[in-house]
């Protein structure tokens, strides 16, 4: 982790150009040098934070009054910080009645917040509550309802009930931090004294990564992939020498179980659904073998979307799973227990996150867990099935080379597609999609599921998803699209997104088809899309040209329009459901 | 521990810290004398100079320095 001054020189020469966050940090003591370390960290992650911080103590005015100068500055994303040191002085000078209701205030204080149309659109950063044992009854604050230990915990409890309720609400987990480094690490009496900040040096800049972890998560920046060495990183002992007999696994004494419980954190991240891949230098039957028949491994083969096991370099083998899941590099993390291997990986695959293992197996768990590698700002049920749909996504790459002809292929496919508004049960993945897709997504704007949902209530905005199955399996939801009107003869494609599993499908041809379909049938004479380049969609540049939409000349961006009335739909070979 | 040597590495830390060249600290140099010696940086010299030293200020301590002399006092008397 860097250190706070180490931060703080970033902040000396900040590259440009970098994607810039406008954010609003309020709080109840000094935060001076959290804005400082939000901001280096940010430069660390690849954004710049264009801060607003407002004046010490503020954070009800600020929050709560429509001419405050947060509301002026106008956020996207707003952290508040209220710090327990703040909520135990309070507390003290309540009556008992009064101490009843300590957590249920705040919690009603952050409810009215969140309900705020102003802060509708906004995301909402809010930290919960590192606790403070003030040992005024002991172990027994634990059936003193008034009590500050039952209050602290009762509130951080209810935080993630209040969390689950308003999709613009994001919990930063401090009192994570604090049960993984300790209240004195944390907190710092001097510095407190002198400068009326509850964070210490060395906490800021973890509590400022936390932050960040989050802020990228929205922006779309978050691990998707984690690849495994085998050998002594999923257990231990060579295999190739050792035999399935000879590895190190399962519990009992020994270094047998740090494996085992490595390979349980994985399997939970699987069923979240982070994409597991293996990487490894082994004959592929031999390394296959202890997935197939030891009795420990939790890790099973159906559980590894991509098995890369030969003598090839981890650098190609790693470059071959990411032609196979096509996503960037920038989202893989990558463990090994050889230092060897990660430095070449790290040299020749810029974006690749590639963690310093510590020698001890035993570490590894606890060392990983610091890391936070994967943080996420949506979850859905259809992450399960991510693996599932990579191995079949295998299958049908490997199909596709038994067919000369790609129309041939297609057609054998046998695929459909159900194409339907935003409704209760979609909203969370697209709005999860809006957030993942980097790729294939001409104008890259993120959507929450409060978006979502307001904009399937707006009669003027054509809404479509599309889910592709077929007959290897279900892709799910896998593209979105957004129309809104520009003038009464145009609609505006604002969002086009796909995801990138279903690449050269025919995909793009049958959403056109339908995009225009609507488009007639609600009047329209004209449909007219734009293509706005990030870092990462190249690959859409030609999107619309491809697709026959002609360029408009002179515009200030890249506009592109296509006339309904002599629109001839495209040919592919997807059925709608 | 000689009052030298502690002068030769404050000037190392304040170095660190403020991000300067070069500085020669005396007995009687305040935040006044240093640009970049603000109430804040002030915060970060004195963590920098208890984990250097191993030591501990009281809070006391830290808000009642004038000037390094009385720092150097500070280090030197734990």
């Amino acid at each position: 982790m860097l250190q706070f001054k180490e931060l703080k020189k970033l902040l000396k020469n900040i590259p440009s150009g970098l994607p810039s966050v406008k954010m609003a940090l309020v709080g109840d003591t000094a935060t001076q040098f959290l804005a400082t370390a939000i901001k280096g960290m940010g430069v660390e992650r690849g954004f710049f934070i264009d801060l607003f911080e407002a004046e010490y103590n503020q954070v009800e005015r600020q929050l709560m009054d429509p001419t405050s100068d947060l509301f002026t500055f106008d956020a996207d994303m707003i952290v508040v910080f209220q710090s327990t040191h703040k909520l135990a002085e309070y507390h003290s000078t309540l009556s008992v009645e009064q101490q009843l209701s300590l957590a249920d205030d705040r919690l009603s204080f952050l409810t009215s917040i969140c309900e705020n149309p102003a802060f509708a659109n906004k995301k909402i950063i809010y930290f919960n509550y590192p606790e403070i044992e003030d040992a005024v009854f002991g172990s027994y604050a634990n059936k003193v309802t008034s009590s500050l230990v039952y209050q602290v915990r009762k509130l951080n409890y209810e935080l993630m009930n209040v969390a689950q309720r308003y999709p613009n609400l994001f919990i930063c987990d401090i009192a994570g931090l604090q049960n993984k480094y300790g209240r004195d690490m944390m907190f710092s009496s001097n510095v407190y004294v002198s400068t009326e900040m509850v964070l210490s040096l060395d906490a800021l800049p973890y509590v400022a990564g936390r932050v960040m972890d989050i802020v990228c998560s929205i922006k779309g920046k978050f691990n998707k992939c984690l690849i495994l060495d085998l050998d002594n990183t999923t257990w231990g002992g060579v295999i190739g020498d050792d035999g399935i007999e000879g590895i190190q696994l399962g519990h009992g004494l020994g270094i047998g179980k740090a494996f085992t419980e490595f390979q349980m954190w994985v399997k939970k991240l699987k069923q979240r659904g982070i994409i597991i891949c293996v990487a490894s230098k082994n004959n592929e039957e031999v390394a296959k073998e202890p997935f197939e028949k030891h009795p420990d491994m939790i890790l099973r083969l159906d559980d590894i979307a991509v098995f890369q096991a030969n003598w090839e370099t981890k650098v190609d083998n790693i470059r071959t799973i990411q032609s196979i899941l096509n996503i960037g590099f920038d989202s893989m993390v990558f463990l090994d227990d050889n230092p060897f291997e990660r430095n070449m990986v790290r040299e020749n695959i810029s974006g690749i996150t590639v963690p310093e293992l510590p020698q001890d197996p035993g570490d590894y768990l606890e060392y990983l867990y610091s890391l936070n590698l994967f943080e996420t700002a949506s979850y859905s049920n259809a992450d399960k099935d991510r693996t599932k749909q990579y191995q079949v996504e295998a299958k049908r790459v490997s199909l596709s080379k038994t067919f000369t002809n790609e129309s041939d292929f297609l057609k054998s496919l046998n695929m459909v597609s159900n194409v339907s508004g935003f409704t209760k049960f979609n909203t969370p993945r697209v709005a999860q999609l809006s957030q993942r897709s980097n790729q294939f997504n001409l104008r890259t704007i993120r959507y929450t599921e409060a978006d979502v949902t307001a904009m399937a209530a707006d009669p003027d905005i054509i809404d479509l998803s599309f889910t592709l199955h077929d007959k290897f399996g279900d892709n799910g939801l896998i593209a979105v699209v957004i129309l809104k009107p520009m003038d009464p003869n145009t609609l505006f494609v604002d969002t086009w997104f796909m995801s990138c599993r279903v690449l050269k499908r025919g995909m793009e041809n049958f959403t056109l088809n339908t995009i225009v379909e609507r488009a007639r049938a609600a009047g329209y004479k004209r449909i007219v899309g734009e293509y706005l380049p990030t870092a990462k969609n190249k690959m859409v540049e030609h999107h619309y040209s491809n697709l026959g939409f002609k360029k408009i000349q002179g515009a200030s961006s890249d506009l592109y329009e296509l006339e309904i009335d002599t629109y001839q739909p495209k040919e592919c070979y997807i059925e709608k459901e | 521990m000689e009052r030298k040597e502690i002068f030769e590495k404050l000037n190392e830390i304040f170095c660190d810290v403020l991000d300067l060249d070069e500085v020669e600290l005396t007995d009687t140099t305040c935040a006044d004398d240093i640009e970049e010696w603000d109430s804040l940086s002030h915060i970060q010299l004195i963590v920098a100079i208890e984990k250097a030293y191993g030591i501990k200020f009281t809070s006391l301590e830290i808000m009642k320095w004038k000037n390094v002399g009385e720092m150097v006092d500070s280090i030197m008397s734990k």
